[in-house]
C-alpha cells in the first residue's frame, strides 16, 4: 500500500468516525436533558403538586393543581378548534378540491406552520383579547388551536392519499355515495394516520408558551371560567424558572418533568399506532 | 393525482332520479362543509397578516424605514428603534448556525451512509423525539444549568484562551448571545438531521457505486460525490432551521440577558426580537409602544416566511434531481 493510500485511508477512517460522534453527540443529548430533568423534577414532584394551588410568594410548599385543570381546559379548547378544520379541511384536499384550490389551501397551511409560535400569541391577542378587553382562557386556545391546524391539516392529507386507489373505485363500484365512501371506506383505512397525525399536533402544542403569555396569560388561583385568564404548566415552568425562589426552582423542575413526560409520552404513542414500517410524515 | 378524481356523478345504472340527486345533494353538501373548513385555513392565514399589518400601521407611520436603523428603544421617550433586537437576533442565530450546521451536517452523513438501517433508523426515532422537546423546557435546563456553567468554567475559560478576541470580552454574566447561541443550536440540530438525511438518503446510488469503484475511499465517495449530489437540500435544511432559530422565543428570553445592547462580545446580555415581544408586550402601555412590538411581529414573520419558502425550494429542487437521475 503506497503511503498517499495509506493516508487516504486513514483520513477516511477518521472523518467517517467523526460522523459517528457526531450522531452520538446530538442524540445523548436528549438522555441528557431527560436524565437531569428526572434527576431534579423527581426529587421535587410530590402529591401536593397535583393537588394544592400555588401558595403565596415566599412561602414554600404549594402545588400546580391550578396550572394542570388550565392546560387541561386550554388543549381541549385548542382541539375543538384545530382538529375539526385540519380533519375536514384535509378531506377537502385530498377528495374534493381541484388543483388550483388545493394549491392555494396548502400554501395557506404551509405558511401558518412557519408562523413564529409568538407572532401566533400576537394575532390571538388582537383578535380575541382586544374585543373582549380581557386576557382568557378562550384567546389561550383559540391561539393554540390555529398552531394544531396545520399538522393536522398536512400530515392528514397525505394519510387521506396513500389510501389505493383501488379501495375508492371499489366502494363506488358498488354504487356509494361519493361522501359515503370517504366516511365508511377511506378515513376508516386510514384512521391510524389521522390520529397520528391529531396526537403529533397535540403534543406539540401542548408544550407551547409563547402564544399563551399574552392570551391565557396566568393566575395564581383556579381560573373561574372560560373568559377569564388561566394558569397552565408550561407559563408556570417560565415564571417560577426565571424567579429568585429556591422553592418555585424545585417547582419548575418538578412541572418541567410532568410536561416533558407528556409531550414524550404522546409523541411515542402516535408513532406506536401506525402501523410498522409506515414513515410518519414530517410535519 | 387523486385530488382530481371527480367522480361523474353517481352513474345512471339504477335506481329513481329523487335517488340519485339525494345521493348527488349528499355529496355536495359535503363538498360544501369541508370546503368551508378548508377555506377557513386560507382566510384566518389572510387575516394574520392583516392584524399584523393593520396592528404596526401607527408606528410604521412614524418610525418609517428608520425603525430599523435606530437603535434607540425607549419607551417612556417614546422612541422605538429595532436595530438592538434585529442584531441579537442575527448574532444568536448565526452561532446557532456555525455548531448545528457541522454538527448536524456530521450526524446526518451517519445516518445516511454508515449506519445500518435498524440503527438509523432507531437514531431517527430519537432525533424525532428531541426535535419534540418544548421549547420553555429548554430554557429552564438553560437557565437553571447551562448558565451558572457558562458563567463559571466556559466564559473564564473561553477569556482565557481565546481573550484576544473582541469576541470573547467583558464580564462573564453566564446569560447572553452565546449562551442563547448554544441553547438554538442544540434545538435546531434535530432539524438538520432529519431533514439532511432524508436528503442524503435520496442521491442515486449509482453515483456512490460509481464514485467507489473509480477507487475512491468511503469518505471521499461520501464527501466528493454524495454530498455535492445533495448540497441544495442540504442548503435548504440549513434554512429551515435559521428560520426556527429566528422565531424562537422561549428558550432564548430566558437566557439571553433582556437588555437592548448592541455588542462585539458574544458575553454581552441581549435581546432577540422575539424575546423583546415576550417579555415588554404585556407591560406595553400607549399605542405607539404596543404598536411598535406589533411592528417587530410583522418584522419576525415576513423574515420567517422568506427563509421558509426559499427552504421548501431547496428541497424541492433536489429530492427532483434525484428522482430524475435515478429513472432516465
Amino acid at each position: 500500500m503506497s503511503p498517499r493510500l495509506r493516508w487516504r485511508k486513514l483520513v477516511s477512517g477518521f472523518m467517517l468516525t467523526m460522523t459517528g460522534v457526531c450522531a452520538l453527540v446530538a442524540v445523548s443529548v436528549l438522555f441528557l436533558i431527560l436524565g437531569y430533568l428526572v434527576y431534579n423534577g423527581g426529587r421535587s414532584i410530590n402529591w401536593n403538586f397535583f393537588t394544592k394551588l400555588p401558595t403565596p410568594v415566599g412561602e414554600t410548599g404549594g402545588g400546580m393543581a391550578n396550572a394542570i385543570v388550565g392546560s387541561a381546559k386550554l388543549l381541549l379548547l385548542a382541539s375543538l378548534l384545530g382538529v375539526p378544520i385540519g380533519f375536514l379541511g384535509a378531506i377537502y384536499l385530498a377528495e374534493f378540491s381541484g388543483s388550483k384550490v388545493a394549491f392555494v389551501v396548502r400554501y395557506a397551511a404551509d405558511l401558518l406552520n412557519g408562523v413564529p409560535s409568538i407572532v401566533i400569541g400576537i394575532f390571538a391577542y388582537s383578535l380575541v383579547v382586544l374585543p373582549f378587553k380581557h386576557f382568557s382562557t378562550l384567546a389561550g386556545g383559540f391561539a393554540l388551536g390555529l398552531m394544531m391546524i396545520p399538522v393536522t391539516l398536512r400530515s392528514t392529507e397525505q394519510f387521506l392519499l396513500a389510501v389505493p386507489r383501488a379501495l375508492r373505485e371499489a366502494a363506488m363500484a358498488l354504487g356509494a355515495s361519493k361522501w359515503k365512501t370517504i366516511a365508511t371506506v377511506i378515513v376508516p383505512a386510514a384512521y391510524r394516520g389521522i390520529l397520528t397525525a391529531v396526537l403529533l399536533a397535540f403534543a406539540r402544542v401542548a408544550g407551547e408558551t409563547a402564544p399563551l403569555l399574552f392570551t391565557a396569560m396566568g393566575n395564581r388561583y383556579w381560573s373561574p371560567g372560560w373568559k377569564q385568564p388561566t394558569a397552565s404548566l408550561p407559563v408556570m415552568i417560565f415564571t417560577y424558572a426565571v424567579s429568585p425562589y429556591e422553592d418555585w426552582h424545585r417547582q419548575a423542575w418538578a412541572a418541567g418533568l410532568v410536561l416533558l413526560g407528556l409531550v414524550l409520552v404522546i409523541n411515542i404513542v402516535a408513532r406506536a399506532v401506525l402501523a410498522r414500517g409506515i414513515a410518519v410524515p414530517r410535519a | 393525482m387523486a385530488a382530481t378524481t371527480t367522480v361523474p356523478s353517481a352513474g345512471p345504472v339504477a335506481g329513481s332520479r329523487s335517488f340519485l340527486r339525494r345521493l348527488r345533494e349528499g355529496d355536495e353538501i359535503a363538498r360544501l362543509i369541508t370546503f368551508l373548513f378548508a377555506a377557513s385555513v386560507v382566510l384566518v392565514t389572510l387575516l394574520l397578516i392583516f392584524e399584523l399589518w393593520q396592528g404596526s400601521a401607527l408606528a410604521r407611520h412614524k418610525f418609517g424605514l428608520q425603525f430599523f436603523f435606530t437603535r434607540v428603544w425607549d419607551p417612556i421617550a417614546e422612541q422605538f428603534g429595532a436595530l438592538p433586537f434585529i442584531y441579537g437576533t442575527v448574532i444568536t442565530a448565526t452561532v446557532a448556525l456555525v455548531i448545528a450546521v457541522p454538527l448536524g451536517i456530521g450526524a446526518a452523513i451517519f445516518l445516511a451512509e454508515l449506519a445500518p438501517a435498524r440503527l438509523s433508523d432507531t437514531l431517527e426515532f430519537f432525533i424525532d423525539l428531541l426535535a419534540a422537546v418544548p421549547s420553555v423546557i429548554y430554557g429552564l435546563l438553560g437557565f437553571l444549568a447551562v448558565v451558572p456553567l457558562m458563567r463559571d468554567y466556559v466564559q473564564p475559560g473561553l477569556k482565557n484562551t481565546l481573550g484576544f478576541l473582541p469576541l470573547f470580552t467583558g464580564p462573564a454574566y453566564g446569560v447572553g448571545f452565546l449562551t442563547a447561541g448554544i441553547i438554538l443550536a442544540i434545538m435546531v440540530i434535530p432539524y438538520i438531521i432529519s431533514v439532511s438525511r432524508e436528503v442524503l438518503m435520496s442521491v442515486p446510488r449509482d453515483q456512490r457505486e460509481a464514485a467507489l469503484g473509480l477507487g475512491s475511499t468511503r469518505w471521499e465517495s461520501t464527501w466528493k460525490v454524495v454530498v455535492p449530489f445533495a448540497r441544495t437540500g442540504i442548503m435548504g435544511s440549513i434554512f429551515l432551521a435559521l428560520a426556527r432559530a429566528l422565531g424562537e422565543t422561549m428558550a432564548v428570553t430566558m437566557v439571553i440577558g433582556n437588555a437592548p445592547t448592541i455588542s462585539a462580545s458574544l458575553f454581552s446580555p441581549g435581546d432577540s426580537i422575539a424575546s423583546v415581544i415576550a417579555n415588554q408586550f404585556t407591560e406595553a402601555t400607549g399605542d405607539l409602544y404596543l404598536q411598535a412590538l406589533v411592528e417587530l411581529g410583522l418584522v419576525l414573520f415576513l423574515l420567517t416566511f422568506l427563509l421558509n419558502g426559499f427552504a421548501r425550494l431547496l428541497i424541492v429542487i433536489t429530492a427532483q434531481r434525484g428522482g430524475e437521475t435515478a429513472h432516465p
